[in-house]
């Protein structure tokens, strides 16, 4: 992931005027969070009053817990935890291995599957909802936590992404000396590729954990408010049965703080990866 | 000789040998179509399968809880001769164009800063791509909060150098652009930050010319920056185009969770019409032939798109 090597040889110097306009987008960009705190940390007449406040004020605990009472945020949340913590298990070992063989191994068919794979990114997933609808309803699925785990198990985006990172990676003789050494294609793939992924599977699995934690149309169809993920009871927050717009906010934060903790410990990594998943497009 | 004895014969040994290779090669074949099934298979069943199948059931009469039967293209018939179709179609292309165009010149704008040697890089891109971790049902749940009629921020603002308060909800081209720039909020620092990863892969010997011959800062950008993130560009308009096409948590949230997109649809996009067809009025035959429609509008536009990309660069 060595995107961000600079090129300071001939790159421009920040002037002043660089800096001012970095520093305005960037506070035009980061305003709705800190305006999330403020409206979540007061009480509900003070945000119908106008100037609206400013500041911070004191009822955010208060607000946070009328919120997990609510449309049943507490259930949400370890929902999502659950969805978003099985999509990324499967979706990133599932993309390393299809990633790998398209990277590394010779087959037959292998160019003409690899932009197939590749142009299923082009297809968006909500066109199938009402098939895959119908389809859950036989299964006995609906409502349930899997009607939403199952279509999210594999990515294309993944698998691209991982057969872009392990090109690069994983150097052909170290898989020919395994091959001298008579390992087997499974011990090959545990013992050499795997080590040499983990990096690429890490910047992946957070970018599927967010994507899975922020899903919306798909589980607004699939599931209902009596078994929620964070997405779907927020959708329910805002359907105005909660008149209070503090334990709205508050529930808006606790819904996205989990996702927005990760980013702000692995942004690095994250920008990272999404600037390499695209930079080859 | 008992040495020699307790030895498997020669021929048995290369048989054996030859039985292992044997299968190793084959485990050797078979491994990367192993490896690629899970992919496939799952694309197949949750992916292909209910594509194909919306065409199937945009055929029948198909209602939430009951079987279906078979009405030809009535669906079809009935999705156009609806005006509420023709607004949906209308809207979407509007909160299309008011999104997407104002994202990408702002995204390629904030590529060029961002593309300086400078302190505090890190912390700005983190601050760009902040946004698009944020879902959309969050977002757009603190934006209905700022752009509130009578107590929100940006009214307050707009107060403050002497505009009128906007009804930011009701009115119907005030409602598409406050639902266009959550999605130009959400989306523009990623963008910029594919922009600027294209940026840096064009050669500096390019500029270090440009500069030889006398091309200022502007006229670098047009001629240099600009051709070489072509193919970038295509990229991220087919991405946004196929994006904008698919707009709805936006709308749904940003109307109190109702799927007609205000009191008169001011801001219902296809996938509300879509969502309202199927789940709020139960008819899923007609949910799956917009759907289908949809698709195929994806289909055009991409091609659309790439004949476009293909005649400029056949002038250029």
């Amino acid at each position: 992931m060595s995107v961000f090597v600079p090129r300071a040889r001939g790159l421009l110097v920040a002037g002043p005027r660089t800096y001012a306009a970095l520093v305005a987008t960037a506070f035009v960009f980061l305003l709705p969070f800190y305006y999330l705190v403020v409206a979540a940390s007061r009480p509900m007449a003070e945000m119908a009053q106008s100037p609206p406040p400013l500041t911070p004020g004191p009822l955010l605990f208060s607000n946070i817990a009328k919120a997990l009472d609510q449309q049943n945020i507490g259930l949400a949340l370890v929902n999502s935890l659950v969805v978003a913590g099985v999509v990324t298990l499967s979706t990133v070992l599932l993309c390393t291995l299809a990633g790998y063989a398209f990277a590394k191994l010779g087959f037959r068919g292998r160019g003409p599957l690899f932009a197939l794979a590749v142009g299923t990114m082009m297809i968006p997933p909500s066109l199938g909802v009402v098939p895959l609808y119908s389809l859950m309803v036989a299964l006995g699925l609906a409502g349930s936590l899997a009607s939403v785990i199952l279509p999210s198990l594999v990515a294309a985006f993944g698998v691209f992404f991982m057969r872009q990172y392990l090109v690069q990676a994983l150097p052909d003789e170290l898989l020919d000396a395994a091959k001298v050494d008579g390992a087997t294609a499974l011990r090959t793939v545990w013992s050499v590729v795997l080590p040499i992924a983990r990096p690429g599977m890490a910047v992946l699995g957070m970018l599927t954990f967010m994507t899975a934690w922020n899903d919306f149309f798909w589980p607004v169809i699939a599931l209902d408010t009596t078994n929620p993920t964070v997405q779907v009871a927020l959708a329910a927050l805002g359907g105005g049965y909660v008149p209070d717009t503090g334990v709205i906010m508050a529930g808006t934060l606790v819904g996205t703080l989990p996702v927005v903790v990760v980013f702000l410990l692995l942004g690095r990594q994250i920008v990272g990866g999404i600037v390499a998943g695209a930079v080859k497009a | 000789m008992t040495l020699t004895l307790s030895r498997p014969e020669p021929a048995v040994v290369n048989r054996r040998r030859a039985r292992r290779s044997r299968l190793h090669a084959f485990e050797a074949r078979s491994a990367p179509y192993v490896y690629i099934a899970p992919f496939f298979l799952l694309f197949a069943a949750f992916g292909l399968f209910p594509l194909i199948d919306t065409a199937w059931i945009s055929l029948h009469r198909y209602r939430l809880g009951s079987s279906m039967s078979f009405i030809g293209l009535d669906n079809f018939v009935w999705l156009f001769t609806n005006p509420a179709f023709y607004n949906a179609l209308l809207k979407t292309f509007t909160i299309g164009v008011l999104s997407t165009v104002p994202q990408l010149l702002l995204a390629l704008g904030l590529a060029h800063l961002l593309n300086h040697r400078m302190r505090g890089r890190t912390f700005f891109r983190v601050a760009m791509l902040m946004p698009y971790a944020t879902s959309v049902a969050a977002a757009t749940l603190v934006f209905a909060q700022l752009f509130s009629r009578d107590a929100g921020l940006i009214n307050w603002l707009l107060g403050v150098v002497g505009v009128n308060p906007v009804d930011w909800r009701n009115g119907s081209w005030a409602a598409q652009i406050a639902i266009s720039s959550i999605i130009i909020w959400r989306w523009t620092g990623y963008n910029a930050l594919i922009y600027l990863a294209g940026m840096q892969s064009i050669p500096q010997d390019l500029y270090e010319a440009a500069a030889l011959d006398g091309a200022n800062g502007w006229q670098q950008f047009r001629h240099v920056t600009l051709p070489g993130l072509r193919p970038t560009i295509l990229f991220t308009i087919v991405v946004s185009t196929i994006g904008a096409s698919q707009v709805f948590g936006e709308p749904l949230i940003f109307g109190g969770g109702a799927a007609e997109g205000g009191a008169l649809g001011q801001y219902q996009t296809l996938g509300l019409f879509l969502y309202q067809q199927g789940w709020q009025i139960g008819q899923l035959g007609r949910a799956a032939a917009v759907a289908w429609v949809m698709f195929l509008l994806i289909v055009v536009l991409v091609l659309v798109n790439a004949a476009l990309a293909r005649r400029r660069e056949r002038s250029a």
